[in-house]
C-alpha cells in the first residue's frame, strides 16, 4: 500500500490533497465536513484586514461552460475574499486546527500592499495555530481593482517586497499564490523566491467571460444586466496550469522551489500529473464544488492504486519525475517518426478520423476500401500528427506507433534514422547553417 | 380487466383503461431528454444512419441542431428531405433502418434515439406552425395526385413548392391514407395524421377532393385531359382472401378494417373485440391488430403465422412489443378452416406446416384454437381498376427510377408500385422524387423555343 503522507515545506498532512482557498473553506462547518470526508488539508478562504468585511454581489457569482450531458468543464466566479468578520474566521480556524491536529490548515491572506497591514495581521493568524500562510496574489477580479490580489501578483517587485515582509514578521512557512494572468509565469515565481518564499502555489483563476446572454446581451453571470470578468477554473484550465507548473519546475532560477499545484484537478490522474510535473502537493476546488467532498476518496484510492501498480512507495518517488522530459521544441527528436494505426476490431466506423484528416489535414485516411466503408491509415501520407487519435470517440482504437529505426517511412521514402537529431542542427534551420559556416 | 364474456363485444374496459391503453407508445422526449439523447450522436461522416434512411434525412445535422438548442433548424433539415418527417418519426421501424445503422450499436449496443429525436424537433416546429417553404411563382401547370397517402402528400407538397397547381383525389372521407387509417392508434395519438395533413397543405396550391375514387368517380383519361401530369399514389385497397371454409362466418374480419375503425373511434369503447382473438399473418398489420385487440380487453390473443419467426415481416421490436402486451405468437400454423357455430366463429382449425424442398407444405398434423374473433392480416393487394394500359408486374405498377409509369405523363409511387416497401418513409421518398421528375418534365415543356441562327 502506497504511503500518501505529505510533507510540504514542513507542513504535514495525511495525503497531498488540499482544498484550495475558496468558498468550500470559508467557515468551520465546511472545513469540518471536508476533513471528515478525508481531505488532507485546507487553505482557509482568504482573510482581509480588520474592519468592516468586504461585500459580495447579491446576484449570481458563477458562470460556467459545459460538455456533453452538461458535465461542468469550466467555472468562473466573481466572488471576493471572505465576507465574514476577521475574528470569526480566526476563532474558527483555531478551533478546527485543535479538532484536527493531523490535517494541514493554511491561512490565505490578502491585505493592502503596505508593510503595516501585513505586520499587523500576521501575529493574529499565527495565534490560531495555522500551519502556514498563503499570500493571495492571484484573485483577478474585484480585489485587484483595489490594488490587491492580481494587481500585486502582476508586478514581480511587489511580490518580492510583500514576501519579504511576511518572512520578516512570521515564523510560519510562506506559500506565494501566483496569478496566471501574466505573460511569463517564471518572473513572479523568481520574484517570490528572491523575497524568500518557502513555496509557490499556482494557478489562481484566469480572467474570463464564460458566456454572453444572447437575449439581453449581458455577459454571464449577469448582475442586473451587466457582467464583469471573473476567475476561470475547473477541468478546462488544467492544461494551462500544468504548463505553468512545469515552467517553474524546470526554470534553473526556481528549480527545487516547492510548488503546490492548482488548476482543474478533478481526478487522481489529474493530481498525479501535477505531482510528476513538479508539484509537491495539490489543491482542489472546482471538483469539490461540483461533486461534493466525497471525491477525495476517489483521488486517494486512485493515486494509491496507481502507485502500487507501478511500484512507487512514497510521494517522493513520483514528484517531479516528468520534469526532465519537458523540453523546448527545438530539442525534440526530428528523427522520431510515428504513424497512426487503426484497430479495425475496435473501429465503429463513424468516419470522424477520415473527415478530420481529409478536410483539415493530410488526406491520409481512407473512407472506402474495395467499395466497403473502411477507415485505414495511408502511411505514405500520414505525418503522424495525432489528430485522428484525438477525434476518435473510441479510446485506444487509433494509436500512434513509432517506426523502428531502419524501417522505411513510406511518406518520405527514407529509412528511419536511429540517431537523435533536432532543429538546432537541422539543415533547414538558418541559424544552424550559420553555425556550420 | 373488464368483462371476459365470450363474443365480440365493445365496452370491455372502463374509460380510464381505454385511455391508458391507447396512449402514446413512446412518450415524446422533453427538452432535457432530447439534449441528453442528442449528446450521444457522434456526427459521423457520411453517416450510416443517413444512408439507411429511405428519404436520406441529414440525421447527424438535425441531431446536432437539437443539441445546440436549435430545434426549429433541426425540423427544417428533416422536412427538406421528408415533409412527413413527423409521422415517420412515429411509425418508421427505426430499429431496422437508421437506428440499426447507428455506429453506437457497434460501440455499446444502444443506438442514438433517432426516431424520438426527429419527433422532438418536428413536434416543436409543427406546434409553432413554422412553415419553411414558399410556393415558387405559379407555373400555370396542373398535376393530379391520386391518393392522399404518404406518397401522394409528399409528391403534392414538392410540386406545390415548385409552383405547380395540385389537385389530390382521394377515395376516403379523410386524407392521409394509411397514416389516417392504417397505423396503430398508440403510435399516432391526438389526431396527428390530420394535423400533419393540414401542415403539409398549408403551403397552398393544393386542392383536396375527398370521396373521389379512380375507376368509380373518374378515369385516368379524365385526369390526363384535365391535368398536365398525373401521380398515382393509390396504395393497396384490396386484401387477400383466406380461401378457407367458414371464412364468411360472423366474427371473421379484415385486420385493416379493424385497425381503421379503431383509428376513427374517439374513445375506443365502441370498438368490439372478441374474448379469444386469433390474428392470421406475420407482418406489421398482424402485430398492430393483435396488440390493439389485447388493449381493447380481449382475454387471449394469438397470432398464427404459417412460417418461422425469421420470415416474419414484423420487426423484432414489434414482435417484442406484442409479446410484452401478452400476445402469443405461434409459428408454422396455417388456417385450414374456420369452425363456426350458429354462423358465428367458434374457433379455427390449423394445419401445422414445414418447409420441404424449399416449399411450404403441411405436415398432416392439425390443431384447433378456440376463438370468437378472427382477424385476417394475410396481405393486401393492389386493385388496378381504371388504370387502363399501364404496365403491371406481379400485380403492381411498373416504374422507372424516376417514378415514371409506362404511360406518358403518368408517374406512380408508394405501395402500389413494384418494389414498394410497405413503409411510409419509402412512399414519401417515391412521392418526393416523382415530383422532382414531374417538375423537370413540366419545366422543360414550358421553356420558350430558342431561335437558332
Amino acid at each position: 500500500m502506497a504511503d500518501l503522507r505529505n510533507n510540504f515545506v514542513g507542513i504535514k498532512s495525511p495525503n497531498p490533497f488540499w482544498l484550495a482557498s475558496a468558498p468550500p473553506t470559508d467557515k468551520a462547518y465546511n472545513v469540518e465536513r471536508a476533513f471528515k470526508a478525508g481531505w488532507g488539508g485546507v487553505v482557509w478562504k482568504t482573510l482581509g484586514e480588520e474592519g468592516p468585511p468586504v461585500v459580495n454581489v447579491n446576484g449570481p457569482r458563477y458562470g460556467a461552460i459545459w460538455g456533453a450531458d452538461r458535465r461542468l468543464l469550466g467555472l468562473n466566479n466573481i466572488e471576493l475574499i471572505t465576507d465574514r468578520d476577521l475574528y470569526t474566521n480566526l476563532r474558527e480556524m483555531k478551533q478546527v486546527k485543535m479538532n484536527w491536529p493531523d490535517r494541514a490548515l493554511i491561512a490565505s491572506i490578502m491585505v493592502p500592499c503596505e508593510e503595516n497591514a501585513w505586520k499587523s495581521i500576521l501575529p493574529l493568524v499565527e495565534e490560531t495555530g495555522a500551519d502556514g500562510i498563503e499570500l493571495n496574489f492571484g484573485c483577478p477580479h474585484g480585489m485587484s481593482e483595489r490594488g490587491m490580489g492580481a494587481a500585486v501578483g502582476q508586478v514581480p517587485e511587489y511580490i518580492e517586497m510583500v514576501v519579504r515582509w511576511c518572512k520578516q514578521y512570521t515564523r510560519m512557512p510562506v506559500i506565494t499564490k501566483l496569478t496566471p494572468n501574466i505573460t511569463d509565469i517564471r518572473k513572479p515565481a523568481r520574484a517570490a523566491k528572491s523575497g524568500g518564499t518557502d513555496a509557490v502555489s499556482l494557478i489562481n483563476t484566469i480572467n474570463s467571460i464564460t458566456s454572453v446572454n444572447l437575449d439581453t446581451f449581458s455577459p454571464e453571470p449577469s448582475i442586473d444586466g451587466k457582467g464583469s470578468h471573473g476567475g476561470y477554473c475547473g477541468p478546462a484550465v488544467k492544461p494551462i496550469a500544468l504548463n505553468m507548473v512545469a515552467e517553474i519546475a524546470r526554470d534553473p532560477e526556481t528549480y527545487g522551489l516547492p510548488i503546490s499545484g492548482i488548476g482543474g484537478i478533478t481526478t487522481w490522474r489529474d493530481a498525479a500529473e501535477f505531482l510528476v510535473l513538479g508539484a509537491g502537493n495539490v489543491q482542489v476546488c472546482t471538483a469539490a464544488m461540483t461533486y461534493g467532498f466525497k471525491i477525495v476518496q476517489e483521488m486517494i484510492t486512485g493515486l494509491s492504486s496507481w502507485m502500487d501498480a507501478k511500484g512507487h512507495r512514497t510521494l517522493d518517488d513520483i514528484c517531479g519525475r516528468a520534469v526532465p522530459n519537458v523540453s523546448d521544441w527545438q530539442y525534440l527528436n526530428l528523427n522520431y517518426i510515428a504513424k497512426a494505426r487503426i484497430d479495425q476490431d475496435a473501429c465503429i466506423k463513424c468516419g470522424r478520423c477520415h473527415i478530420a484528416c481529409e478536410d483539415t489535414s493530410h488526406q491520409a485516411i481512407t473512407q472506402y476500401v474495395d467499395g466497403v466503408r473502411h477507415f485505414e491509415v495511408m502511411e505514405d501520407e500520414c505525418v503522424g500528427c495525432n489528430l485522428c487519435v484525438n477525434v476518435c470517440p473510441v479510446q485506444d482504437c487509433i494509436t500512434m506507433v513509432g517506426l523502428e529505426p531502419g524501417t522505411l517511412d513510406e511518406r518520405t521514402g527514407k529509412t528511419v534514422d536511429p540517431n537523435y537529431a533536432n532543429w538546432t542542427t537541422h539543415p533547414n534551420n538558418p541559424m544552424a547553417r550559420q553555425a556550420a559556416e | 380487466m373488464g368483462t371476459t364474456e365470450t363474443g365480440i363485444l365493445s365496452g370491455r374496459l372502463s374509460p380510464v383503461e381505454y385511455e391508458k391503453n391507447f396512449s402514446d407508445l413512446h412518450p415524446p422526449l422533453d427538452e432535457h431528454e432530447a439534449l441528453v439523447a442528442s449528446d450521444r450522436c457522434y456526427f459521423c461522416y457520411d453517416a450510416p444512419c443517413m444512408t439507411a434512411c429511405p428519404t436520406s434525412i441529414d440525421i447527424p445535422l438535425f441531431i446536432r441542431q437539437i443539441s445546440t438548442g436549435n430545434p426549429i433548424g433541426s425540423a427544417n433539415t428533416i422536412f427538406d428531405q421528408n415533409i412527413l418527417g413527423g409521422m415517420c418519426a412515429r411509425v418508421c421501424p427505426t430499429e431496422t433502418l437508421c437506428e440499426q445503422a447507428c455506429v453506437r450499436n457497434t460501440a455499446e449496443h444502444r443506438p442514438v434515439e433517432i426516431g424520438r429525436l426527429q419527433r422532438y424537433a418536428t413536434d416543436i416546429a409543427m406546434r409553432e406552425n413554422r412553415q419553411f417553404y414558399e410556393r415558387a411563382q405559379p407555373t400555370g401547370k396542373s398535376v393530379a395526385v391520386i391518393g392522399a397517402g404518404p406518397a401522394g402528400l409528399a409528391c403534392a407538397h414538392r410540386l406545390a413548392v415548385k409552383g405547380h397547381d395540385v389537385v389530390i383525389y382521394d377515395a376516403r372521407e379523410k386524407a392521409g391514407g394509411l397514416n389516417e387509417y392504417g397505423i396503430a392508434t398508440y403510435k399516432t395519438v391526438d389526431d396527428f395524421a390530420q394535423a400533419e395533413v393540414d401542415y403539409v397543405l398549408s403551403i397552398g396550391g393544393i386542392d383536396i377532393r375527398n370521396r373521389q375514387m379512380l375507376g368509380r368517380d373518374f378515369s385516368l383519361s379524365d385526369m390526363l385531359a384535365k391535368h398536365d401530369a398525373v401521380f398515382l399514389g393509390l396504395g393497396l385497397a384490396g386484401v387477400n382472401a383466406l380461401r378457407a371454409e367458414g371464412e364468411t362466418a360472423e366474427g371473421v374480419e379484415d385486420a385493416v378494417d379493424f385497425i381503421a375503425a379503431l383509428r376513427q373511434s374517439e374513445t375506443k369503447s365502441d370498438i368490439p373485440v372478441g374474448r379469444r382473438v386469433v390474428v392470421l399473418g406475420g407482418g406489421m398489420t398482424a402485430i398492430d391488430a393483435a396488440v390493439q385487440a389485447k388493449l381493447l380487453g380481449a382475454e387471449e390473443v394469438t397470432i398464427c403465422y404459417r412460417r418461422g419467426k425469421e420470415s416474419m415481416n414484423a420487426s423484432e421490436f414489434e414482435q417484442d412489443l406484442a409479446a410484452s402486451k401478452g400476445v402469443a405468437i405461434r409459428h408454422w400454423l396455417q388456417p385450414k378452416r374456420i369452425i363456426a357455430r350458429d354462423g358465428k366463429v367458434a374457433g379455427i382449425e390449423l394445419d401445422y406446416t414445414t418447409i420441404e424442398d424449399g416449399r411450404l407444405t403441411t405436415t398432416g398434423e392439425t390443431g384447433a384454437i378456440t376463438a370468437d374473433h378472427v382477424l385476417k392480416a394475410i396481405g393486401q393487394t393492389f386493385e388496378a381498376d381504371g388504370l387502363g394500359i399501364i404496365a403491371l408486374q406481379s400485380g403492381r405498377i411498373v416504374i422507372d427510377d424516376e417514378g415514371r409509369t409506362s404511360l406518358d405523363r403518368v408517374w406512380a409511387g408508394g405501395d402500389c408500385v413494384l418494389g414498394g416497401e410497405d413503409l411510409t418513409v419509402s412512399a414519401v421518398a417515391m412521392g418526393r422524387d416523382a415530383a422532382e421528375s414531374i417538375n423537370r418534365v413540366l419545366a422543360a415543356a414550358s421553356q420558350p423555343a430558342v431561335a437558332v441562327a
